[in-house]
């Protein structure tokens, strides 16, 4: 008996959990666009989520790219098929990596950042404060975050490809001997603009899910630092889970 | 007016309100007291709309803010003006910002007209030359005289101050009260103040309530509480640590 009420409290927490996440998109989905958008907001946003991590996602870009070049190389090479390094690294970050890991990076420096400042907000009655001033917060804290999230998400992600693949092209032409005809014009013969679309669609959802997920951790925190740390540490835990698995949810679904 | 009907609230299964019933008339100032964490800052919230209850209501000029929704829930908190604990300002603006956020984001008055509304509140609390100033170079009075601008700047026709003084030394506070004191006799708001100052309050409030294990047992003018010779109000009052109520 214990087992079966044990589970059941589990099923009503989770079933409670899930509603309220549902409930705090739809309310910010509705709020972006039954409302005029702040766009002083959203510009900041930008700058916050997306000028400042350009450092940070270029780095890991050029990094990855190097990477792929070493490994791809030494595949390709087994077999005698160097020339398809450009292809293989192109598409490895068009399609996959370069969203990916962005999302990945801009998730741990702004999403954290994202969840505690919310969080905080909440803890000293900011949030309230919207409230009893007759103004909707979600419009004011969440819509903002979530618009900046998703534009910026497809910036970020091609600056990541554009500087693997130069990555690439350093470790695969200047380092390993490859022509520079032969890595960038197999690129253009095995690469469609729908490989191109395919990573935009992921970057565009991942800049949702980790608005909606950071957003929604702190606007709902528990009291304290340590609920705003609690917080913060669950948003980047359960943003970067969900981003792996709706990656693989949408890649097998475009397959 | 405002009605407080039969309100009860809980948390993780612990009572905390126990059918509070109140009522605050047209422009009265009531003032809550009670021991710390007994409920005074849930009651308020509540009296706000911050808070649902798990029963009972309140009303405000006859309407249950519970069952606003939209717009005449808009319409309703339009009223109010709310002093937080800890002022709740805004942390990425300014003083002058965030006493101009209400009057920008809810009127659609000129730049130079805000302006002037707002010097003239950060001048009535002596913070004029502070108006540049971000709530993290603010000392704890000062954050609440900022705080306390940008609630009055509406002309709120509802109040609520929680603890305005708390936090503060004596002529700071003293100054926060006239300057509450003031307001309420030129606007003629009615309000509901949590506070621990309670000699202090008597002289400005018109009513006094008094919450104990999640119920009201005192309420009335202050003369009429003093004359009431209720045990726990006398050593509140007091402050005296033996009575009926044993902290240790």
């Amino acid at each position: 008996m214990n087992l079966i009420r044990i589970i059941g409290r589990a099923g009503v927490r989770l079933t409670r959990n899930l509603g309220s996440y549902g409930l705090f998109l739809m309310n910010t989905l509705f709020w972006t666009f039954s409302s005029p958008l702040k766009t002083g907001r959203v510009i900041e946003q930008m700058s916050f989520i997306g000028v400042k991590s350009t450092l940070i996602v270029l780095l890991t870009g050029a990094f990855t790219g190097m990477v792929l070049g070493l490994q791809g190389f030494y595949a390709l090479s087994k077999f005698g098929g160097e020339a398809m390094l450009g292809p293989t690294v192109a598409l490895s970050l068009i399609r996959e990596i370069g969203p990916v890991i962005s999302a990945l990076m801009v998730t741990g420096r702004a999403g954290s950042a994202l969840a505690s400042e919310i969080g905080i907000m909440r803890i000293t009655e900011q949030i309230d404060a919207y409230e009893v001033m007759a103004l909707n917060p979600y419009r004011y804290l969440v819509v903002p975050n979530l618009v900046a999230a998703v534009l910026c998400f497809p910036l970020l992600a091609a600056l990541f490809d554009v500087l693997g693949i130069w990555g690439g092209y350093v470790v695969g032409v200047k380092l390993l001997g490859l022509s520079p005809g032969t890595y960038f014009g197999e690129m253009t013969v095995y690469l469609s603009s729908s490989d191109v679309f395919h990573g935009i669609y992921k970057s565009l959802s991942f800049g949702l899910i980790v608005a909606w997920i950071c957003c929604f951790k702190g606007f709902f925190t528990e009291y304290g630092a340590k609920g705003v740390s609690k917080a913060t540490t669950q948003a980047v835990v359960i943003c970067s889970v969900l981003i792996l698995v709706w990656d693989y949810f949408i890649t097998s679904v475009s397959f | 007016m405002i009605e407080i009907l039969g309100l009860h609230k809980s948390f993780n299964g612990n009572p905390v309100l126990k059918g509070v019933t109140l009522t605050v008339r047209e422009g009265e100032l009531l003032a809550l007291i009670g021991r710390s964490g007994i409920g005074k800052s849930v009651l308020l919230r509540h009296i706000a709309g911050l808070m649902r209850p798990d029963a009972g209501t309140v009303k405000i000029d006859g309407t249950d803010i519970f069952k606003l929704r939209g717009r005449d829930l808009v319409e309703m908190r339009k009223r109010f003006g709310f002093l937080f604990q800890g002022g709740a300002l805004f942390d990425s603006l300014t003083v002058y910002d965030n006493v101009a956020f209400p009057l920008r984001e809810r009127t659609s008055l000129p730049e130079a007209q805000i302006k002037d509304r707002v010097f003239n509140e950060l001048e009535h609390m002596g913070m004029k030359n502070d108006w540049n100033k971000y709530p993290a170079e603010l000392s704890g009075g000062m954050r609440k005289r900022a705080a306390l601008a940008r609630a009055l700047v509406m002309g709120p026709s509802i109040m609520f101050f929680d603890e305005p003084t708390t936090g503060l030394d004596p002529i700071i506070g003293q100054n926060i009260l006239d300057y509450i004191h003031r307001c309420h006799r030129e606007l003629e708001f009615t309000a509901v103040m949590v506070t621990h100052e309670v000699q202090k309050v008597f002289g400005i409030v018109q009513q006094v309530a008094m919450i104990h294990q999640g119920e009201i047992i005192v309420c009335g003018s202050p003369e009429a509480v003093r004359q009431q010779n209720d045990p726990v109000f006398d050593q509140f009052v007091r402050g005296d640590s033996k009575g009926p109520v044993q902290y240790i």
